[in-house]
């Protein structure tokens, strides 16, 4: 499925669109972890909690659970959170 | 041996190093990324690298002395987790460590802690080298045996209920989280370790690792609360003679200290500081070749804590007897009007003779003095908020 990158994490993936695939969120994850390898921790910390400033959108709507099933058709979009100092 | 040709007596490694003196390179460390500051063989000028990771907290940028080669960032950014950044080319490139620190994943149920910054980066000795040790926050111990590529956690100390209880809560901590720092290994004996935790007090392993006790008999702690007990025991930096590893010198919350192995008693040598100037700060720093001599940063400590210069007037203090008594030393700093100070990490020796003195500010400057503290240069200003300053040698 189609996954947007925020320009925070560019410097992984060095495209803002890329393709990975998997039954949820969380399997996603792991393939962009696979593909960019360093990505998710970024993104998630090691108790599998989504980090502070980083949300997550399946078909425009947020997602809050990494459990989240997905087909492929479905489209993921990574946003920062607004914040900044 | 009078008779010895020069041509063979050029050969041997000390006069190869008195032929091509090494360079010094200043890393520096910020709010908004990093920069290398290249200086010339006198210490006079300065080449400015930088920045790396433009955006990035950079809590701790570190040469290991032991390549001369490897250095590891500790990064994040205000958005994204923490990690470490590795190089071998001196930041030309750069790669991101396989595996940072990271706490255990607890079972499903229970609150598990995450790592927000690593802070503290310390290369282990030349017995182990490709060891490394990073201190975070929250406070955890880790140690990389692949150069920094991947890190494990202490769970003696990062899961122990009684550790965890002196580390307390994150209102126990700095403002921007509790921090592990100062991870001192023994150049005699890798199996011995220190470190310090802001709250939390100074701890020691002499089993690499496998166990820690507190070493905080001495230290005085604010309000009137138990001594006795390392929770309310506020280290702020802690330095190794490396001329006498049985000397430390500790900057704490509450006083300057040392503290004389075997003996397990600090003894507060800050007493002796300028009752107006106080012995309150940051950071500490060691002479390399002369355990009598250290340096100190004050800041002021009264009322609600500004941790500014005290009365704006910027100075950094010089003992040369081991803390019996402290010298001023400000030529060339700012005289009236300059209302930052220099973070636990922001101030630093270099090898040299006499010794180079480094240190940033948080309001972006860089000073330097090539004469132990007689006089302050300014090396650069306008950077982000300066955290960390460490000074290599490169050939």
């Amino acid at each position: 499925m189609k996954v947007l990158i925020p320009s925070p994490l560019l410097s992984y993936t060095a495209q803002r669109e890329v393709e990975a695939s998997g039954a949820t969120l969380a399997a996603v994850l792991d393939e962009l972890d696979r593909q960019f390898p360093g990505i998710r921790f970024r993104m998630i910390d090691e108790q599998e909690r989504m980090r502070r400033h980083v949300r997550f959108f399946v078909n425009g709507d947020q997602v809050f659970d990494l459990s989240q099933p997905l087909r492929p058709t479905d489209e993921v979009v990574i946003v920062q959170a607004l914040s900044g100092g | 041996m009078a008779n010895r040709p020069k041509k063979a007596r050029a050969r041997t490694p000390a006069a190869r190093g008195r032929s091509a003196p090494r360079r010094v390179v200043v890393l520096v460390a910020t709010r908004k990324g990093a920069w290398f500051y290249h200086g010339d063989a006198a210490r006079r000028t300065w080449r400015a690298d930088g920045p790396h990771f433009l955006g990035h907290i950079i809590s701790h940028l570190v040469l290991d002395p032991r390549d001369g080669r490897t250095l590891l960032a500790a990064a994040k950014t205000g958005h994204l987790g923490p990690t470490v950044f590795r190089s071998t080319d001196l930041g030309r490139t750069w790669k991101e460590a396989a595996r940072p620190p990271a706490f255990a994943k607890v079972p499903e149920g229970e609150k598990g802690r995450a790592v927000d910054h690593t802070f503290w980066l310390t290369p282990a000795g030349v017995a182990e080298p490709n060891v490394w040790y990073a201190g975070t926050s929250p406070q955890g111990l880790f140690r990389s045996e692949d150069g920094g590529v991947s890190w494990q956690p202490f769970s003696g100390i990062n899961d122990d209920p009684q550790y965890r209880t002196w580390m307390g809560t994150v209102q126990d901590g700095t403002p921007d989280g509790p921090k592990l720092h100062s991870i001192i290994v023994d150049p005699r004996d890798p199996k011995h370790l220190y470190f310090a935790m802001s709250g939390g007090g100074v701890h020691e392993s002499v089993d690499g690792g496998r166990s820690f006790a507190p070493l905080v008999k001495g230290l005085e702690t604010v309000e009137g609360f138990d001594a006795a007990e390392a929770t309310f025991h506020d280290p702020h930096c802690v330095r190794l003679c490396p001329s006498n590893p049985d000397r430390l010198y500790q900057q704490n919350h509450c006083g300057i200290y040392r503290l004389d192995r075997p003996s397990t008693e600090w003894v507060r040598i800050g007493k002796r500081m300028p009752k107006r100037v106080g012995d309150i700060g940051f950071p500490m720093v060691v002479h390399p070749r002369d355990a009598d001599t250290a340096w100190v940063f004050p800041m002021d400590g009264s009322t609600v804590w500004p941790r500014t210069s005290p009365d704006g007037i910027p100075a950094a203090y010089v003992t040369r007897n081991g803390g019996k008594s402290w010298q001023r030393l400000d030529a060339g700093l700012p005289a009236s009007q300059a209302w930052w100070t220099v973070k636990r990490q922001a101030m630093t020796a270099d090898a040299q003779d006499p010794v180079g003195l480094y240190f940033g500010t948080t309001s972006g400057e860089l000073w330097a003095s090539r004469d132990e503290g007689g006089r302050w240069t300014c090396m650069a200003r306008h950077l982000p908020e300066i955290y960390a300053v460490e000074a290599a040698e490169t050939a």
